[in-house]
């Protein structure tokens, strides 16, 4: 099940010509672009690793594409989004962010049904994938 | 449509040179150039003759004629302030007009932003750097300090790893120029071989003579609302003519500061005298004394005593 969130989720996944003019159009918002990567693809999962630190006072989107290169050399069997940072006052949070790699292999949620008291059912949602350690999720070592 | 696309794209096959040159606007820049930094003649003829190159190529690549993209990392060598970083600004605009960087902004740096002060702190520094000057030109002054050759662990050599490699990976990305004094350079170069066959120009920036250096100092005066009376004038014409032959001497960084000082002389001759009314005239003009109140001339009386 190919997962989707962030900004552009309706879209098949860009190219990195796309991604080059949407960090752009960021950069030239002023916002800071950050790489964060993770291989727990729960929906409600918040906790995503951060690839170096937050790219402040950046001009040109090669930057970041160079950095995006290196996290994918190491992250490639992964999820690995893109966010952008607005420090303006009133915003102070994220503005954009979408999913610019995932895993060759997607294997998709689960359903678990919980019978309570008086047999309400209540429901969860299990990745396939987190059943394995973190790190040896998706044919990773 | 395809007709229409194909028209579109194709190459063509003649250009005005002249249109070209108006529409990238670079004259302006060539004649500011020339128009406002004094001296540097052979400076100025070889940004003429990069400017040239660059057009050409640009032209070239609009007929099809090269998909390369030129290397472009520059050396500049001279005698500290002769105007390095001045004309690195001006390249970077060239650069920008042509469309050889794609935003033209400025990074400048000496080895403390590059090199880290344990290990594992360069790489993630010099990588911050050249990733603000991504689209841009990076700016290294004093370049020669990256490498420090009688420490053979010192953490320079890791910064200089990974700027040859992205001056190499990354040419459309980033222009590298490396600035320093000449004989100092030359060592570097001689160590690192890999950063000399990586610059395609190198230009040399002469002194600038006594006269040059007046014109400068007349034109920092002028900028900053300031003038010689005659007498100061004369007086200041000395003064180059000595603080040349003391130590320390930065051209044109030091006729800024021998400005400074002036100014500041000439306001405390100005405060001294609470009871008169000023004129514009009286708060514009440096007074030979003020010139004279110099160190350098104390120097050579001392001598002469």
């Amino acid at each position: 099940m190919r997962v989707t969130q962030g900004c552009f989720s309706f879209l098949p996944d860009l190219t990195d010509e796309q991604i080059t003019r949407q960090v752009q159009y960021c950069l030239a918002n002023g916002w800071a672009v950050n790489i964060e990567f993770t291989d727990d693809p729960h929906p409600r999962n918040n906790f995503w690793e951060m690839w170096g630190l937050p790219m402040f006072d950046l001009r040109d989107a090669a930057g970041v594409l160079m950095e995006l290169t290196e996290c994918r050399k190491v992250y490639g069997d992964r999820y690995i989004r893109l966010s952008a940072f607005d420090s303006s006052h009133g915003w102070e949070s994220v503005r954009l962010s979408f999913i610019v790699n995932r895993p060759k292999v997607e294997p998709g949620f689960r359903l678990e049904r919980h019978e309570v008291a008086g047999r309400n059912i209540r429901y969860t949602t299990k990745s396939y994938a987190v059943d394995l350690p973190e790190g040896q999720r998706y044919g990773g070592s | 449509m395809s007709a229409l696309a194909e028209a579109d794209s194709a190459p063509p096959e003649q250009i005005d040179l002249r249109r070209e040159f108006n529409e990238v606007g670079i004259g302006e820049v060539l004649e500011g150039l020339d128009r406002e930094l004094i001296g540097l003649k052979p400076v100025k003829t070889r940004i003429r003759e990069i400017a040239s190159l660059l057009l050409i190529e640009r032209i070239r690549k609009r007929m099809n004629l090269t998909s390369e993209v030129p290397t472009l990392h520059m050396s500049f060598t001279g005698n500290p302030g002769t105007g390095k970083t001045t004309v690195a600004l001006r390249i970077a605009s060239i650069l920008h007009r042509l469309g050889f960087v794609r935003r033209g902004q400025v990074v400048s740096v000496t080895r403390d932003e590059l090199v880290g002060q344990y290990i594992g702190h360069t790489a993630p520094k010099t990588k911050e750097i050249l990733k603000k000057a991504m689209g841009g030109v990076l700016f290294i002054d004093e370049a020669y300090y990256l490498h420090r050759p009688d420490n053979e662990r010192d953490y320079g050599q890791e910064a200089i790893e990974i700027l040859l490699q992205v001056m190499e990976s990354q040419r459309e990305d980033l222009v590298v120029i490396l600035a320093g004094y000449g004989d100092r350079m030359d060592k570097f170069f001689a160590s690192n071989p890999g950063f000399r066959s990586r610059i395609a120009h190198h230009i040399d920036f002469p002194d600038y003579s006594d006269d040059e250096l007046f014109a400068i100092a007349d034109r920092m005066l002028h900028e900053m609302n300031y003038r010689f009376t005659p007498q100061s004038r004369e007086a200041f014409v000395r003064y180059i003519a000595l603080r040349k032959t003391q130590p320390l001497f930065s051209n044109a960084r030091s006729i800024r500061n021998a400005l400074d000082r002036i100014r500041l002389r000439q306001a405390n001759r100005l405060v001294a005298d609470l009871d008169r009314v000023l004129t514009s005239d009286d708060i514009m003009s440096i007074e030979p004394s003020d010139v004279l109140a110099s160190r350098v001339f104390g120097v050579v009386q001392n001598r002469q005593a």
